[in-house]
C-alpha cells in the first residue's frame, strides 16, 4: 500500500493531478447545478411577478 | 430526417425537456467509466519503462487536454449554427462551454506542468504546444469576459459567436504542434492514423477516462445549457410548463432519476 502512494518517487506529481482533477471536476458539478437552481429560481419569481394571479 | 431533428432541438422547450432526460444517461457512464479508468490506470496498468510510476499522470492530463479541444470545437460548431440559423438554443449551448472548457484546459496545463517537472526537468517551456494551449486558455476567458461586456443577450451571443469561430483555428494549431515543430512534448499516441502507440492495458484506462470525460462534459454541458435557456427565454409561456415538471407534477419520475444521478456524483 505505502510503496503504491509512492508511486516510485513521483508521489508528489501523481497525486497533486488527480486530485487536481478530482476538485475541478467536482467544481463543475457544483456550478452547473447551481446555476440551474439559479435559473429556476429566477424564472420562477419572474413568473410570479408577472402573473401574480397564476403563480402566486 | 436530419432537419428535422436539427429543427427539434432548435426549439428551447424540447431541448429542455430532452436535455434533463439524457442528463443521467451520460453522467452514470461518466461515472462507471471514470472509476474503471482510475482503477485501471493506478493499478493495472504496469509502469512505464522509461517513466515508471510518473506515467500515470497521462490518465489526468490526456482527458483534460482532449476536453479542452472538444470542448472548444462543440462551443465554436454551436456559435457558428446560432449565428447563421439564428438558433437560441445553439447559442445556449456554446454559452454553457467556455467556462468547462477553461478549467479543463488549465487542469490540462497544471497537471502537464507537474509532469513536466520530473520528466524534463522544468515545469515550463515555451514550447508549441505548451504556448497554444495556453493561448486556449486565453481564448476561453476572452470568450467569457466579452460575453459578460454586453447586456443585451443578442449582441453578446454575436459578438463571441465570432470570437469562438476565429479562435478554432487554434484547435488544429495545438493537435499538430508536435508534428509540425522540434517539441519537447510526445506525439500522439492514441489520436492519430493507423494503431495506437501505447501497450493494451495502459490503452484502455485511458479510452475509458476519455469516453467517460466525454460523457461528463455532456452531463455538466446539458445542465448549463437548461439554466441558459430558462435566462435567454424570459417569458416564454413553456417555462410554465417547465418549471412545473420540474418541480414534480405529472413527470415525476424524470426529476427523480436526475437527482439521483447527481447525487451519486
Amino acid at each position: 500500500m505505502l510503496k503504491f502512494l509512492e508511486m516510485g518517487g513521483y508521489a508528489w506529481y501523481v497525486w497533486p493531478s488527480y486530485a487536481l482533477m478530482l476538485i475541478v471536476a467536482a467544481i463543475n458539478i457544483v456550478a452547473a447545478r447551481g446555476a440551474l437552481r439559479d435559473a429556476q429560481r429566477e424564472a420562477r419569481a419572474r413568473l410570479a411577478r408577472a402573473r401574480p394571479r397564476e403563480h402566486s | 430526417m436530419a432537419w428535422v431533428w436539427l429543427h427539434r432541438f432548435g426549439s428551447p422547450p424540447y431541448f429542455y425537456r430532452v436535455a434533463r432526460r439524457l442528463v443521467p444517461w451520460f453522467a452514470w457512464p461518466a461515472l462507471l467509466l471514470c472509476l474503471g479508468g482510475l482503477i485501471g490506470g493506478l493499478v493495472f496498468a504496469p509502469p512505464d519503462f522509461r517513466q515508471g510510476e510518473g506515467f500515470r499522470i497521462i490518465y489526468v492530463h490526456a482527458p483534460a487536454a482532449w476536453l479542452s479541444l472538444m470542448t472548444y470545437v462543440v462551443m465554436a460548431l454551436s456559435a457558428a449554427v446560432g449565428l447563421i440559423w439564428r438558433m437560441n438554443v445553439a447559442h445556449a449551448v456554446a454559452a454553457s462551454c467556455p467556462k468547462i472548457g477553461a478549467s479543463f484546459t488549465a487542469v490540462a496545463l497544471a497537471t502537464g506542468m507537474l509532469w513536466g517537472r520530473p520528466m524534463w526537468g522544468t515545469f515550463w517551456v515555451w514550447d508549441p504546444r505548451l504556448t497554444s494551449e495556453l493561448l486556449l486558455l486565453f481564448l476561453y476567458l476572452s470568450y467569457i469576459a466579452l460575453r459578460s461586456a454586453f447586456d443585451d443577450v443578442a449582441r453578446a451571443d454575436r459578438a463571441s459567436a465570432v470570437l469562438a469561430i476565429v479562435g478554432v483555428i487554434d484547435v488544429p494549431i495545438i493537435h499538430y504542434s508536435v508534428i509540425w515543430w522540434n517539441s519537447l512534448h510526445q506525439a500522439p499516441s492514441v489520436l492519430r492514423f493507423g494503431a495506437p502507440t501505447i501497450a493494451p492495458s495502459m490503452l484502455y484506462p485511458l479510452l475509458m477516462m476519455l469516453v467517460g470525460f466525454t460523457c461528463f462534459f455532456a452531463a455538466v454541458m446539458l445542465t448549463r445549457a437548461r439554466a441558459e435557456l430558462l435566462r435567454r427565454e424570459r417569458t416564454a409561456q413553456w417555462i410554465v410548463e417547465a418549471l412545473d415538471a420540474d418541480q414534480g407534477g405529472p413527470s415525476r419520475g424524470g426529476g427523480r432519476t436526475e437527482q439521483s444521478a447527481a447525487s451519486a456524483w
